[in-house]
């Protein structure tokens, strides 16, 4: 997802680059074009010319000259109100969060209230006090400054500190200071320089607001915001006079934000190796398309699920389910069966994208544009979370019937019965009242029954269901899976069961995908999987590394050794040649054929192949 | 080192809407032995477990260490105490610091005050020997490792600190079977090899059998059963225990050559 160009190091570098330009030009111009600046001519309000190339001032001073000394004082001035708001802001916001729960509350209410007035109000109010001048001028706007840093750092530093790893260090001894400089700063140092960045952009425009309104520093010395300010009387006689100062405060802005946006990406570990990536592979040969049978409701044909950079994360996947059959299936995170389910159901996130030889369920192309009304109502989809899968502002009943009401055009009473009955008939208790209740008063095993009344509401011909108990408890995930079979049984609804756990596969479908590396290694049917009769060496050592309530316990399931290859980095034949115990010599070169089982199912693999492997060469 | 924790209760919140997580709970884990501890999600064995390593205060009821109370220690002899007693914590993705280096985290664990990598170069090796990781993983950041190696690295640096009684919750359940598969083979080397002392805590009661070598099963913040691991498979007394064997979705073994 994370996915970066050379952009930010170069705009770090340009911005970089730029600021010690305008560093050293504030160093240098005082000594260099001091004089100039000061010197008094009888030439008056000149325009732009090759003498004065942004023209003089009343008192006839060269503006560019003024305008290059003037950078010293300001990028002095603006430095220093930066260091003001950032030291008192993040002493504060550690302060705050390092201090016992009711000091803490009380600290972040007033922090809340100061960030609440603008910081150029407060430093009105503090120059006000103070008095005009420069230094009260940089005081002011650095306290104005400070609350959004307080807040920033506290509310981060509050997130970062309920992580495992600061918990398990205060468990190893870790003193408190040390916590604090080695687990909680370096996590939340990004934003602060994002903003400290920001902060300095603003510092400078505030300061030479300040200078402009005749608050901040005071004649006969002058920042930029002083020069702008009488340059602005002569704007129509000589733009040149506000242009030079108006110019050097966006530039420089400009220039901060680059360096903080650059900072920010930089200094992420995670970030400075993201931008290598593999180089996408040759288009795999083909999936032979298996016999699609008769009463195929969802046939998937040659399915592929790409990035944009052309690396395929699903690799040409074909399979059918017929009406009223229960397909599972399973694989490790990465083998790409939610994916393929998603893709099923249209619902694929936006950096990814489908293609397929064929790809309908029943007469509806699910290849073409989609039809959202037909979508809605003809497939089901049940996430693996129930806690985020419905709206937490909305009332159940609203949710439930939304496809139903929306889709169908079924009224509002007729659509709330067939909410009552639907959740009834999965076993919710008092179901009136679950449709006006929000979902935070549900139970996880509550919302997930409930997410399957909503699915089958519209009476859909296949439901697609994505990890759909694995957030939940043993005992809940029984009754789920009852659930599930009997309203299979009862309807006659086609499933597509995603999941990650083979016995819960093993105990709910009727036909078994096994997905591997982006691939359909093995289908089988189920009475098959439950015996142990599986024939593809990847099916045998997921069975063999499932942790087990019968047989010899106290040794550990067994183990395969590797890694599954990255998406990029697959090879042309069979992506577990690298792991397997069978491997031959051709294995990861030639892409494995599809080898019939006697249980009416097949194997992707050379092992297996009837003929000799020395005859097939 | 033998941990237990006697008649602990634990509960949040204040009077009328105070919740009662743990009542009473006893549990003890006998010096080199791992103890199972099973429940499902709000049966109370996370907050039991922080009790036992000294994050929740209990309270009323006390922890002892060897016999000795260290449930009201402070300050001081509180940092000593629980340096022995280590937590391997669930998500791999948040246990370990990323603006870390592997090494320097293992040698916050070795001297949790200076954390220089170089002074424990060897402690960190065998640190990450014992967990199967190259020498090498030590100049490297946790976003570099999967999540099985993630889960390793934070049990080397758990051992690294020396602790006598490991406390892991639910370090599996986050990771793909075979990668647990991996984590569970390398606590059944550690176990034999060093003689851990474990408090192992999963919802998983398949997961459990394999590394332990008693069972204790949490329901609602009480201990329903508690019994040697082969008793308790075979023989539940409990009829919660008996419900949780029921539905667990279990495969036959009959596996065909």
């Amino acid at each position: 997802m994370i996915r970066w160009t050379k952009r930010p190091a170069a705009g770090l570098a340009a911005g970089l680059a730029g600021l010690a330009l305008i560093a050293a030009v504030g160093i240098a111009a005082p000594l260099v074009w001091g004089e100039d600046a000061g010197r008094l001519t009888g030439a008056a309000r000149e325009g732009m010319s090759a003498a004065h190339l942004l023209g003089t001032d009343a008192l006839g001073r060269d503006v560019l000259a003024r305008t290059l000394v003037a950078t010293r004082l300001t990028l002095a001035l603006t430095l220093l109100a930066t260091l003001i708001a950032g030291t008192l802001g993040i002493g504060l916001g550690t302060a705050v969060w390092v201090s016992g729960p009711r000091i803490r509350e009380i600290g972040l209410r007033l922090i809340d209230v100061m960030v609440s007035y603008p910081a150029v109000i407060l430093a009105l109010v503090v120059a006000a006090v103070l008095g005009a001048g420069g230094g009260a001028a940089v005081v002011a706007i650095g306290v104005a400054w400070s609350p959004s840093f307080a807040r920033l750092t506290a509310n981060l530093a509050a997130s970062v500190a309920g992580r495992d790893h600061v918990a398990t260090a205060r468990l190893m001894g870790v003193p408190p200071l040390r916590i604090l400089t080695r687990h909680l700063l370096p996590n939340i140092a990004e934003p602060l320089l994002v903003l400290l960045s920001v902060c300095f952009a603003g510092t400078l425009t505030a300061l030479s607001g300040l200078s402009f309104i005749g608050l901040g520093v005071q004649p006969p010395s002058y920042d930029w915001g002083a020069l702008l300010d009488t340059g602005l009387d002569a704007v129509y006689t000589n733009p040149g006079e506000a242009l030079g100062p108006a110019l050097a405060i966006t530039l420089t802005g400009v220039l901060a934000g680059f360096v903080g946006d650059g900072l920010a990406a930089s200094a992420d570990p995670r970030r400075a190796r993201a931008a290598r990536r593999a180089a996408a592979p040759e288009p795999a040969p083909r999936a032979p398309a298996p016999g699609v049978p008769a009463d195929a409701l969802l046939v998937v044909d040659d399915l592929r699920v790409a990035l944009p950079d052309g690396v395929e994360l699903v690799a040409g996947v074909s399979f059918a389910v017929r009406r009223g059959e229960i397909v599972g299936v399973v694989g490790e995170s990465g083998s790409g069966k939610s994916l393929t389910a998603m893709a099923v159901a249209k619902l694929l996130p936006e950096q990814v994208h489908a293609t397929a030889a064929a790809l309908r369920l029943a007469d509806l192309d699910l290849t073409a544009p989609a039809a959202p009304a037909r979508l809605a109502t003809e497939i089901g989809v049940v996430y693996q979370d129930p806690a985020t899968s419905f709206n937490p502002g909305l009332r159940m009943g609203g949710q439930i019937t939304e496809a139903l009401r929306r889709h169908r055009r079924v009224g509002r009473a007729d659509a709330r019965r067939r909410a009552v009955r639907a959740l009834t008939s999965v076993r919710v208790t008092s179901p009136e009242h679950r449709l006006a209740q929000h979902p935070h008063e549900l139970s996880g095993g509550l919302r997930q029954r409930a997410m399957i009344a909503s699915a089958v509401l519209t009476e859909p011909r296949l439901l697609i269901a994505d990890e759909p108990t694995t957030a939940l408890d043993v005992t809940v995930q029984a009754e789920v899976l009852a659930l599930l079979r009997e309203i299979n049984e009862r309807d006659g609804t086609a499933m597509l069961f995603i999941s990650h756990d083979i016995g819960v596969i093993a105990a709910l479908c009727h036909r078994v995908l096994v997905m591997y590396a982006g691939r359909i290694v093995e289908e089988l049917a189920v009475g098959d999987l439950r015996r142990g009769r599986t024939r593809h060496p990847y099916t045998r050592a997921l069975l063999a590394a499932t942790p087990r309530l019968t047989g010899p316990a106290g040794e550990p399931p067994a183990t395969v050794p590797g890694r599954p290859p990255e998406p990029g980095a697959r090879p042309a034949g069979c992506a577990f040649a690298a792991r397997c115990p069978r491997v031959l010599p051709h294995c990861a070169d030639e892409a494995p054929p599809q080898v019939p089982s006697d249980g009416g199912g097949w194997a992707a693999c050379h092992a297996l192949r009837p003929e000799p492997a020395e005859s097939a060469r | 080192m033998t941990l237990a924790a006697e008649n602990v209760t634990v509960a949040f919140g204040h009077g009328p809407r105070a919740r009662t997580v743990l009542s009473g709970v006893g549990l003890t884990v006998r010096s080199g032995t791992t103890v199972g501890l099973v429940g499902e999600s709000g049966s109370g064995k996370s907050t039991l477990a922080k009790v036992m390593v000294g994050l929740v205060r209990p309270r009323s009821g006390r922890v002892t260490l060897d016999g000795t109370d260290v449930s009201g220690l402070r300050g001081r002899s509180l940092a000593g105490v629980r340096r022995r007693v280590q937590m391997i914590p669930q998500d791999p993705y948040s246990s370990l610091n990323p603006r870390m280096t592997i090494g320097r985290a293992l040698a916050e664990a070795v001297d949790p005050r200076r954390a220089d990598p170089r002074a424990h170069a060897a402690a960190i090796a065998a640190a990450l020997a014992d967990v199967a990781l190259d020498a090498t993983a030590a100049a490297r950041y946790p976003h570099e490792f999967s999540g099985g190696q993630r889960q390793r690295i934070a049990i080397a640096r758990a051992l690294a600190t020396g602790a006598d009684v490991l406390v892991a919750d639910e370090i599996t359940s986050a990771l793909d079977c075979s990668v647990q598969a991996e984590v569970l083979a390398l606590l059944g080397r550690l176990r034999g090899r060093l003689g851990l002392t474990m408090l192992f805590i999963s919802h998983d009661l398949a997961v459990v059998r394999h590394v332990c070598d008693e069972v204790a099963v949490m329901s609602r913040g009480e201990i329903v059963e508690h019994a040697a691991r082969d008793r308790l498979y075979a023989e539940p007394a409990h009829p919660y225990t008996r419900r949780l064997l029921d539905s667990a979705p279990s495969l036959s073994l009959e596996e065909s050559r």
